[in-house]
Parts: C-alpha cells; sequence; structure tokens
C-alpha cells in the first residue's frame, strides 16, 4: 500500500516539474516581442559588424590610387598556409636606381584561415581585415583576388 | 565486412540474438562523424567500439612544418568549443620554453576569456544534452544566452569562434573598450537565465528519470582512463588543473573545484550547471580588477625554442588539455603532441554504457561533452 501511495504522488510530482518547466516557455510564448532574432537577409542594410571583425584581407586605397604596400614579402612569410603570394617587379627610378616595387598582391581567400597574423606583421600597416562577409560565389577562381588596384602606385613617403 | 571478420577473428561469434550495429558516422547524436560499432543484444548494449579518424586533419603533423606563432590558428580548429584554453596552452607552452613572463594584465584577460568560453561550451552543452532527450526548447534557450558571449569574443577577438586571440607573448589586441561594460551586463542577465535552466530541464522528471543511476563510472575507472574535466569530477576525481596546477590569474581568484560522487549521469550535468556558477564568480572577481599595462609583450620576429621538450596543461571546457612540444633549436617544432581530453572520455564509453539500453547510450555520450575535431585532431 505504501508503495502504491509513493507512485501515485511520483506522479503528481511529476506532472508538477513539467508545469514549472511549462511556465517559462509560456512566459517567452506570450512576450515574443523582447525575444526575436535577427531578421538577417532583410536587416542587410542595417547590418553593422564590429570593427574588429575579420572577413577578409583587404588593402586600402587612396583617392589618387596609392596604397602602403612596398612588397616586403612579411606577409608572405608569416602566412600559416600560403594565402598569399607576393609578386614584384623591378623599376629604374627617375634618380637611376634599381628598386624592386610591388607587381601584384596575390591573395586566396579560399584557403585563408583569418587569423590576422599577415596584417599584425605587416611594417608599413598597409594591409587590414574588412568587415564583408558574404564570399559565397559560384566559381572558385573569383576567390583569388589581387589586392593592389590596377594603376595603382606606393604613396610617398611610406619607409622601406 | 571488416566488423564482422574482427568478431571471428578474435574468436568472439555472435550469438544468434546478438548483432552489430554502426551507429553514426552520420548519426545527430554522435555531434560529429564518430562511429561507434554497437553489440546488441535486443536493445541491451554489450559492447561499443568506438572508430575515430573521419575528420582527423594531420594537425600535430602540420604543426611540424610552421612558427610556434602560427600554431595557434590549428589549435582554434581543434576543440572548438574551447579554441581560447587550447591556444593558451600553446602560448603559456612557447613561454615557458622561451622563459618570458607576461604582463599580469594579460594574464587576467586570458583568464576572462577562458571562463567566458567554458560559460559558451557549457551553454552549448546543455541545448545539445536537451534536446539529445527530445526537449528541443533548450537548444534555442542556450543558444540564445551564448550568443552575447560570441557577440563578446566578436567585438574584442575579432571573430566568434576561431578566435586566435592568445599569442605567444600575450595577446592580439587590446581589449575593447566596450569590453568590461559587456561583460558585467552579461553576468547581470545571465544570473536571471541560470535558475531558467533548472526550472526547465534540471527538475524535469523526464530528465530525471533517464539519468539518475545511469552510466556509472566509478572513480578508479575514471582514473584509470583517464576521464577528466566535468565528467572525471563527476566520479569524485579531483583534477582540476585550474586549482591542482594554477596558471594565468587562476592562483589570484577564489574558487571551487565541483565535486560529485554519485558517478552517474546526474552528476555529470550538475557539475557542468554547478561550474557555471562558478564561471560567473570568476569572472566577477577579476572584471574590474584588471591591472593597467601592456597587452603584450615584444617578442622577437622569429621565435626559436631552446632544445628540450616542454609541457604545458590547461583546464579546457572538456578537461585536461595539455601541449607537448619538442624543439630542437629551429624555429619550427621537431615534434608537437596534444593531449585532448576527448580521446579519454570517448575510450571510456564502454564501461559506462555496458549493460544498459541504446536510449542511455545517446544520454551518456551526451553528458561526456564530445567534440569529434578535438578527438580526431
Amino acid at each position: 500500500m505504501k508503495s502504491f501511495i509513493e507512485y501515485i504522488v511520483s506522479i503528481f510530482k511529476g506532472v508538477w516539474t513539467l508545469l514549472v518547466g511549462m511556465k517559462v516557455t509560456a512566459k517567452y510564448f506570450f512576450t515574443p516581442w523582447n525575444h526575436v532574432t535577427q531578421q538577417y537577409p532583410e536587416n542587410r542594410d542595417k547590418l553593422v559588424m564590429f570593427e574588429r571583425f575579420r572577413g577578409e584581407v583587404i588593402m586600402p586605397h587612396t583617392d589618387n590610387n596609392e596604397h602602403l604596400c612596398t612588397g616586403c614579402g612579411i606577409c608572405e612569410i608569416n602566412c600559416p598556409n600560403g594565402s598569399i603570394e607576393i609578386i614584384s617587379k623591378s623599376i629604374v627610378t627617375p634618380e637611376g636606381k634599381k628598386k624592386r616595387i610591388i607587381d601584384q598582391h596575390i591573395y586566396h581567400l579560399g584557403m585563408c584561415t583569418l587569423c590576422n597574423l599577415c596584417v599584425k606583421a605587416c611594417p608599413t600597416g598597409a594591409i587590414v581585415m574588412g568587415q564583408k562577409f558574404e564570399h559565397a560565389v559560384w566559381d572558385r577562381s573569383l576567390l583569388t583576388k589581387v589586392l593592389n588596384q590596377p594603376g595603382s602606385k606606393i604613396a610617398e613617403g611610406v619607409k622601406e | 565486412m571488416s566488423e564482422i571478420r574482427e568478431v571471428i577473428i578474435n574468436n568472439d561469434r555472435l550469438a544468434t540474438d546478438e548483432y552489430l550495429v554502426n551507429m553514426g558516422p552520420q548519426h545527430p547524436s554522435t555531434h560529429g562523424v564518430l562511429r561507434l560499432l554497437v553489440r546488441l543484444e535486443g536493445e541491451k548494449v554489450l559492447n561499443i567500439q568506438p572508430h575515430s579518424g573521419y575528420i582527423h586533419s594531420g594537425i600535430e603533423k602540420m604543426c611540424e612544418a610552421i612558427t610556434y606563432p602560427q600554431i595557434i590558428h590549428l589549435t582554434d580548429r581543434m576543440d572548438y568549443l574551447s579554441a581560447h584554453m587550447n591556444n593558451e596552452a600553446v602560448a603559456l607552452c612557447v613561454e615557458k620554453a622561451l622563459q618570458v613572463e607576461v604582463p599580469d594584465r594579460v594574464k587576467y584577460i586570458r583568464t576572462i576569456m577562458d571562463e567566458l568560453a567554458r560559460l559558451a561550451s557549457h551553454q552549448l552543452w546543455w541545448c545539445v544534452f536537451g534536446m539529445d532527450l527530445g526537449a528541443l526548447t533548450t537548444f534555442f534557450y542556450g543558444l540564445r544566452d551564448r550568443e552575447l558571449i560570441l557577440d563578446i569574443f566578436e567585438e574584442t577577438c575579432g571573430a566568434r569562434m576561431t578566435v586566435s586571440y592568445n599569442t605567444p607573448g600575450g595577446l592580439m589586441f587590446d581589449i575593447h573598450p566596450n569590453f568590461q561594460k559587456r561583460v558585467k551586463d552579461f553576468i547581470k542577465y545571465f544570473r536571471t537565465k541560470l535558475p531558467e535552466y533548472d526550472k526547465l530541464l534540471s527538475g524535469n522528471v523526464i530528465l530525471r528519470e533517464r539519468t539518475e543511476g545511469i552510466g556509472h563510472l566509478s572513480l578508479n575507472d575514471a582514473i584509470a582512463f583517464g576521464v577528466t574535466g566535468p565528467s572525471g569530477r563527476a566520479s569524485g576525481f579531483s583534477c582540476d588543473v585550474r586549482k591542482n596546477q594554477p596558471y594565468s590569474a587562476y592562483p589570484f581568484v577564489k574558487f571551487n573545484e565541483i565535486l560529485d560522487f554519485r558517478c552517474d549521469t546526474l552528476a555529470r550535468y550538475e557539475v557542468r550547471i554547478k561550474e557555471m556558477y562558478e564561471s560567473l564568480n570568476i569572472i566577477e572577481q577579476l572584471i574590474d580588477n584588471i591591472p593597467e599595462g601592456d597587452y603584450a609583450v615584444k617578442m622577437k620576429g622569429v621565435l626559436k625554442l631552446p632544445e628540450g621538450e616542454f609541457y604545458q596543461r590547461v583546464e579546457s571546457a572538456r578537461g585536461e588539455f595539455g601541449v607537448f612540444i619538442i624543439s630542437d633549436g629551429k624555429k619550427n617544432p621537431y615534434r608537437v603532441k596534444f593531449r585532448s581530453p576527448g580521446f579519454s572520455n570517448l575510450f571510456a564509453l564502454n564501461k559506462m554504457t555496458k549493460g544498459h539500453k541504446i536510449a542511455d547510450l545517446v544520454a551518456i555520450m551526451s553528458t561526456l561533452d564530445l567534440i569529434i575535431p578535438d578527438i580526431d585532431r
């Protein structure tokens, strides 16, 4: 008889624990306006990422199409998985000196793990992390990018 | 086929009503690509043979070809839920080898980040544990709160999960000006939400019935299998590295090591819930007292460790995580070995599940909190 009473009591206790849990869910069910998630594709215009968010490596250019990259290749050495290739060319300056400058700063976004080591190592601060995160493309070759714009040149006064 | 051959080679023929079932590698409750070869008699589990290696990425071998600061980004991807701790282990090991003392500011920030990562990991574990037992609601509630921690990470570290924040010699960036305010807001918010977790799931009769007395792992077995972390502490194994071998700012804070002697699935569940409260306590002690100073020590361009062997262990969200580096004096390590908690914990599963039903296997495996890339590396 005792065990039978315990059995009945356990049923009521069990149902009570379920009701306690359902009280929590009911609270959220009737106050949904505080708890809705971001409507992502619709809020694209207003969506602001955090300033340190690492989306891709970019090379900022000034209005005169100038950048800060000297083509030293330190980012290439620091990259753990070979996402960066520096192709440099040698030119003759007006003073008659031979000088190596950057030809193409090739960046393979498909291989990049966004570890920030290249940005941290860059001595002139030529490359930074961009906030763009929607990188899906139809063709894999589009993920290989040339970071310095065509016709761009190094800004005046960058110490080499 | 090969499994059947194994059974025959071991001269261990299947009885008439026994059969072998592959659980995984695509089974949702294995949380990744883990295959368990389960020997069943009806619904009763007789034996479990874990087969890992489906997501083996050769991280230890890759480490031999890259420099020490570059190892950091690989350790993020092993146990992605405790990326901060994994990074810290490598950073501490390299600092120990180079005999570099980092500023107190770095130690404090590292500890706060560790505890936030532990909270995020335990929150995700809580949601997934509920989901494995059939309570889908917990999944949304846990992820809702975890999002706030990931926002803190995103603002300060620049990424949500693969943070790469600890580097040998300090941190990647200084903390963001909003960091302290955000963490304090989060603690205040989460202190109101944690009791909700208890109401929703901990007291629930279905959870109690399915976990109480299930999956018994005795203290001796826990030590023999090397089960660490919350799973080991639920068997009464005092294995908290934060307490036994304090690193970073853990010597400066007061906290309790959560121990439970009931050894069952419910004990492992409650240890993790209580650890969330402890993590909040640790963060509260540190967040207002972050000392001023540099966020990193100036290191050489190319780090070369002296010849020798170096080991450093930290407490990750799943247990003891160790990094063993053998250096031959060059800029690349000669050999790197990671001691991952998931691997040791997984192989205690057979002992714990024997004789239980297959539905209990799901619950027991879930309380071990396995992360498959952590096991396979």
